[in-house]
């Protein structure tokens, strides 16, 4: 990494870190919340860009495993309130709010469905791929509208937030810096992935993969691997978006969402892994401040995304950053 | 020269009404340098396709190293040992030279689910990725992206690539195409310097080249064999003067 790349990340983790003295200082705890859900979301995007920016897989279907995570996060939690089985056959399984089971509950479900619609999605290529994450994704999103036990088109509430000993999740602070602390982790983690052997190979069959099988690569079961794992990330990221909202809806897992996470990635900068965090942010920060004038507010995102496509190719942050290569 | 390493027996392949290879049956020896020549259109690239696995053959059998391979996806033929090298540079376009040697030598160190340690500072892939492009005259240009190469130079990496894993037989498919009098001069020394290291099959036009690395040479047209034997009795077969009557290279 170069010194003015490695300065921009450290600048940014700075600020991130300052955030909620910052709002206290200023007196507004609500920022705490919002840059609570840039986190969340700036991991939902870097866990896209390593199947986007590094595999060039084009997936538009990314909400579905945001989704799913909340849903767990959501489910485990209602039948935990309740204090009804989940499951009574072929075993029996509690609800929980315990984050130490639900949250790589979470992060274990997605990744299973992941592996399933990433199992047939990747026999496609291209426009192929695209269109069928999509539907994936739509489809799991009216799985989600009939969930009439889980409140159906309304979504369900979650009456407690998940809990680990020893740390109040409850508090919107500590809350904040564990969704600094699993956004860090992650992009630190999918860092030494990218530049790991396997990472070469996932970029080098977004570059050519006919020269990839040339070579003895089979390039199938390592981007299953890759969608898997960003499945995975997002699964995490939807666990916590659960326990931000305190609610889930079939909203999360809508095609829009997995549009607006699409954006960015590429806003902020695709194989980068910090472009996502910067576009996560502008994203949300340019919603919330102009949500407030007009209700038409995408219409100021839509050319504000031509000119990041336009003019900087590496997005947000290789716009900052400078270089041109996606070495993480 | 030894055993037949490479085996083809009577190998079809049609694309509609065109008919690519027919009945096309070749031997090539391990440790020999075998030349594939032909007219334009006379089924070299297809026939090279099916050996490498991109091309399915509609009938006959390949055998390699005595295994048939004839269904092998073409990951798997290169596990083995039989690697290519493309007529139109296929490069990793983003990486460093030494970037796209090394992920050519990762290929044949086992499976790539590694996910922890740094690729790029990995002696076990540095060093043969070195020694490959060191016998292939791209040592001090390991540095340079590919985009910034000259047309040359990519060439000698597309073959450095092939030749990355320690194949037992490497299929070139015109590792002169696009040169000059001087790139080819140079390519066909380099060739030259890997001659009895390993088996090689050879698809090429330019015919001093050929000529001058070659052990046999097979002549190829209309998708069939029509003639195979030492450059000499090539250059004396009367059927290969006809197919290419005109071509001064046989004048």
């Amino acid at each position: 990494m170069g010194a003015r790349r490695f300065s921009i990340v450290l600048v940014g983790a700075g600020l991130f870190a300052a955030i909620p003295p910052l709002a206290e200082f200023f007196g507004e705890p609500f920022l705490v919340s919002l840059f609570s859900r840039v986190l969340i979301y700036a991991l939902a995007a870097a866990s896209l860009d390593l199947i986007l920016g590094f595999g060039g897989m084009v997936s538009f279907g990314h909400a579905a495993y945001f989704g799913v995570g909340a849903y767990t996060v959501g489910i485990l939690s209602h039948h935990g309130y309740e204090g009804t089985p989940l499951l009574e056959w072929p075993f029996e399984l509690a609800g929980t709010s315990a984050a130490l089971l639900a949250w790589p509950g979470a992060v274990l479900i997605s990744a299973l469905f992941a592996a399933v619609i990433g199992a047939l999605c990747l026999r496609t290529a291209g426009i192929h791929f695209i269109m069928i994450t999509l539907a994936f994704a739509q489809m799991l999103y009216f799985m989600s509208v009939s969930l009439e036990r889980y409140g159906g088109d309304d979504g369900l509430l979650i009456w407690e937030r998940s809990a680990i000993p020893g740390i109040d999740l409850a508090d919107d602070v500590t809350f904040y810096y564990v969704c600094l602390g699993a956004l860090a982790s992650f992009v630190f983690l999918a860092g030494r992935l990218v530049n790991s052997r396997f990472g070469m190979v996932i970029r080098g069959a977004k570059q050519n993969e006919r020269r990839m099988h040339a070579l003895g690569f089979p390039v199938y079961r390592y981007r299953l691997t890759c969608f898997v794992l960003a499945g995975a990330g997002a699964g995490l990221a939807g666990a916590l978006i659960a326990n931000q909202t305190e609610f889930v809806s079939p909203e999360l897992l809508h095609w829009t969402r997995s549009g607006e996470i699409l954006v960015m990635v590429i806003l902020g900068g695709m194989g980068t892994l910090y472009g996502p965090v910067l576009g996560a942010t502008a994203l949300l920060l340019l919603e919330e401040l102009f949500s407030t004038y007009t209700e038409h507010w995408s219409v100021f995102l839509g050319p504000a995304l031509v000119l990041a496509v336009l003019f900087a190719r590496r997005g947000l942050f290789g716009f900052l950053a400078g270089g041109t290569r996606s070495d993480g | 020269m030894g055993e037949p390493l490479l085996v083809v027996k009577g190998l079809n392949k049609r694309f509609g009404a065109v008919i690519a290879s027919q009945d096309l049956s070749l031997e090539v020896r391990a440790g020999e340098l075998h030349a594939l020549i032909g007219p334009n259109g006379a089924g070299k690239t297809t026939a090279l396709g099916q050996l490498a696995g991109e091309l399915a053959p509609d009938g006959g059998s390949i055998l390699f190293s005595h295994r048939d391979i004839t269904h092998l996806p073409v990951h798997a033929r290169a596990r083995f040992g039989l690697a290519r090298s493309y007529q139109i540079s296929s490069l990793f376009e983003e990486f460093t030279v030494l970037e796209n040697a090394m992920l050519a030598v990762q290929a044949h160190q086992g499976h790539s689910f590694r996910f922890w340690r740094r690729a790029a500072g990995e002696t076990a892939l540095r060093e043969p990725a070195l020694g490959v492009l060191e016998r292939m005259g791209l040592a001090d240009r390991a540095g340079a992206t590919v985009s910034s190469l000259a047309h040359g130079e990519r060439r000698q990496l597309e073959v450095a690539l092939a030749l990355a894993g320690e194949p037992k037989m490497v299929l070139l498919d015109e590792p002169m195409a696009g040169m000059g009098a001087g790139g080819s001069l140079n390519m066909t020394r380099l060739l030259l310097r890997l001659k009895g290291r390993l088996t090689i099959l050879l698809v090429e036009h330019d015919m001093d080249a050929v000529f001058a690395l070659a052990d046999r040479i097979s002549v190829l047209v209309n998708g069939a064999c029509i003639a195979t034997g030492s450059p000499e009795a090539i250059r004396e077969n009367a059927a290969v003067r006809t197919a290419y009557l005109g071509d001064s290279a046989f004048a």
